[in-house]
């Protein structure tokens, strides 16, 4: 996303002179060079060019606030997203994701976050699938003096939240988070095991996981959309994690997805250090995005 | 995978399909249409435009709104820039005349690279009947190593990691050595993930690539990537001169024009393609047939290689002769259960058909491995008489069937029922199969 940066003035310097129609598909190349879709590139753009034309702006620095603010307008800046941790404990924080886009690496990330905010803190080893996995979350969890409940690899992950939340209970934990196995979108058989996850802990907890974060790689392309369809239908989703946002693409898909699913980024990670996380600042996007 | 593409493309083409003649705006519309396509299954848009202009060029250049079939001209082009796109001819490995051959596998985060790492030295062990081995050098990701240990448990083979090593270089140089020894044909170097731009880590890939001189490097890439795909797989050529691709994580729906992209831009071949959890889930990557696959024809030919591959002719003389005399049972019913679990799950099996991208009535449909499971336990619950003579089943037959597999009589009466509707089906098609051929539900060309 951050090359629209440095390309703005260029493209302007480049095109102002050969009438506007080059400028804007230059710039909505460059939207979708950042991997934003189709639709919302044109959604931003022809609301912005119709603005200038109507009210003949022709100066960089006006269309450039006029990008920033309709972009700002998308991802709803001033909402609050960060975690309200409730009174009722534990709160649980349920992560899923497809395979290989960082979700027990965000887990540990995001363990440290919270722990100091003060908060004590379990994690769930429910993906028992991946060979090791269960390995990494404990390794992390000494790092962080955090305790893994785990059972053996291949056993049932709803059996394992399911320990957890009494293991919380008895601990008197505040916050449990889950990591669960990565799955494809279109395997409907694993994202049915992730209901049963969902429906262990409201049972439990006689309430739904009170976060439930989908983790996207800021390499994916379109597909992510796809994926935040899938999840959030069978699942409720309440935000996104980004992660790998130190990569050279920046994730311009979630524009789209908060655009067309209205889910929100709430975390984003950007580095292989497990403090190289941070409550996803919609402001700053935008401020990077259009300087 | 590219279900996405797929079904656009149809969508697309039953547009314009009927169409007898198409006007020069019909062909602008359906470039455009392309383009959009393209677009959102991820193809880096400089390589979209290049593609636009190349086929507009030939739809032009070979007169096709004169000819009387345009659609099925327009889809000729689209297939064969698709096919050029892709790489053109598909390609294998080539083995070193002295062992051991090495293979480094390189890419981001999250690819899929030790997963693919213990899924090609499955394949290559089990197709060419090769000793392989594998070193982990990915000394950063926690529990990456033991990953490695644990996955190739499945296929035999050996690991070499040295576990208070923290240097990769070394790991590898000594790993080749010992594997030497070992006599392996074969050794596949699994190396950390790692950004293009964070030149420590490509200094590391770089160094082991000069003592280590490996015959292959294969750069991994997940099929969902996004624009960036390009850039990513451009520098790490700039770097290491990598010989191929293996694309990854193809079981997600659609998308990989990522990896079409990478293909035009860095002129490298997609050597393998990963296409499920499983370690079978990898072969090696067909261009011609991908690009089919885009245009709604689907993946026919690999569903029926793989078909092939696990059905044994011999059995299936034998069932054919079966069917015809309508003498099939139980027996032969589990053991098509089995080769098609072998072929993969349910969903995967219909991926592969033509046309299900436009298949509405299955696109909600619940592939569920699990009722395979079920029909499997209670044909198992059932004595061998009942298997071979279905008609013997009567009341208390089932009752005691339903029991033993732990499903219900309804469910014992409903199997039946379709093995009957099933035996009389197959009997009917027996007959004229491959007199009228099957009618495939796209034009030929």
């Amino acid at each position: 996303m951050f090359k629209l940066v440095n390309n703005l003035t260029y493209l302007w310097n480049k095109f102002k002179d050969r009438g506007n129609a080059e400028f804007w598909n230059s710039l909505e190349e460059e939207l979708i060079l950042n991997n934003v879709s189709v639709n919302t590139a044109d959604f931003i753009l022809s609301e912005v060019k119709e603005y200038c034309f109507k009210n003949s702006i022709n100066s960089l620095n006006e269309i450039k606030n006029l990008i920033k603010g309709k972009i700002k307008e998308i991802l709803e800046c001033g909402n609050n997203w960060d975690i309200h941790i409730n009174e009722k404990k534990p709160f649980i924080i349920l992560v899923v994701g497809v395979n290989g886009v960082g979700k027990t690496s965000s887990i540990a990330k995001l363990a440290m976050m919270l722990q100091k905010e003060g908060k004590s803190i379990l994690i769930a080893a429910a993906d028992t699938y991946r060979a090791a996995a269960i390995e990494q979350i404990q390794f992390f969890g000494e790092k962080l003096n955090i305790e893994v409940i785990h059972h053996q690899r291949n056993s049932d992950p709803g059996a394992v939240v399911y320990d957890s939340i009494d293991k919380a209970f008895a601990k008197n934990a505040d916050i449990v988070i889950i990591d669960t196995a990565g799955r494809m979108q279109t395997s409907a058989n694993l994202i049915n095991e992730l209901k049963k996850i969902k429906r262990i802990v409201n049972k439990k907890n006689s309430r739904d996981p009170d976060e439930i974060f989908l983790v996207i790689d800021s390499n994916t392309g379109q597909n992510a959309k796809s994926q935040t369809e899938v999840f959030k239908e069978a699942l409720d989703i309440t935000g996104i994690i980004l992660t790998k946002a130190d990569s050279t693409s920046k994730g311009g898909i979630v524009l789209t997805i908060k655009h067309d699913l209205n889910i929100p980024v709430r975390f984003i990670t950007y580095g292989e250090r497990i403090g190289d996380i941070s409550y996803f600042d919609p402001e700053k996007f935008v401020d990077l995005l259009v300087e | 995978m590219f279900e996405f593409l797929n079904s656009k493309f149809s969508d697309l083409f039953f547009k314009i399909k009927n169409k007898g003649k198409l006007s020069p705006k019909d062909l602008d519309d359906s470039l455009r249409e392309i383009k959009l396509v393209l677009l959102e299954a991820d193809v880096n848009f400089l390589v979209v435009k290049e593609f636009i202009e190349n086929i507009k060029k030939k739809a032009i250049g070979e007169n096709i709104l004169e000819s009387l079939t345009p659609f099925q001209q327009v889809i000729k082009i689209v297939n064969e820039e698709m096919t050029k796109m892709l790489g053109g001819a598909s390609s294998s490995i080539n083995f070193s005349q002295r062992i051991p051959t090495v293979i480094m596998l390189v890419g981001l985060q999250g690819s899929g690279k030790t997963t693919c790492s213990v899924k090609l030295a499955s394949m290559i062990k089990s197709r060419y009947s090769k000793k392989v081995s594998l070193i982990a050098a990915d000394v950063y990701r926690p529990a990456a190593i033991l990953q490695l240990i644990d996955y190739s448990k499945k296929i035999n083979c050996e690991v070499y990691h040295e576990d208070s090593n923290k240097n990769a270089v070394s790991i590898s140089i000594n790993g080749i050595n010992m594997l030497r020894k070992s006599a392996s044909d074969v050794v596949i170097i699994d190396t950390a993930g790692r950004l293009q731009i964070d030149t420590e880590m490509m200094n590391e890939v770089i160094e082991i690539k000069n003592k280590v001189k490996p015959h292959q490097i294969y750069l991994v890439v997940d099929s969902m990537s996004g624009q960036e795909a390009v850039n990513v797989a451009r520098e790490f050529n700039d770097k290491l001169e990598y010989d191929g691709v293996i694309l990854t994580k193809l079981d997600s729906d659609s998308r990989g024009g990522a990896a079409l992209s990478i293909n035009h831009v860095v002129k490298k071949p997609i050597k393998f393609a990963s296409t499920g959890e499983r370690i079978e889930d990898f072969d090696i990557f067909h261009p011609d047939r991908m690009a089919s696959r885009i245009l709604g024809m689907g993946d026919m030919l690999t569903l029926i290689e793989k078909t092939e591959k696990i059905i044994d002719e011999k059995k299936a003389k034998e069932l054919e002769e079966k069917i015809y005399k309508s003498e099939l049972n139980f027996e032969d019913f589990i053991d098509q259960l089995k080769s098609i679990k072998k072929i993969g799950s349910l969903e995967k099996v219909f991926s592969m058909l033509p046309m299900m991208g436009k298949n509405k009535a299955l696109k909600n449909v619940n592939l569920d491995d699990k009722q395979l499971d079920r029909v499997e336990a209670i044909i198992n619950s059932m004595t061998v008489q009942e298997r071979r003579n279905p008609e013997l089943i009567n009341g208390s037959r089932k009752k005691r069937i339903s029991d033993g597999s732990g499903t219900t009589v309804n469910d014992v009466n409903r199997l039946l029922k379709q093995f009957e509707s099933t035996k009389h089906m197959l009997k009917q098609f027996s007959g004229g199969f491959n007199k009228r051929g099957i009618n495939f539900p796209f034009p030929k060309f």
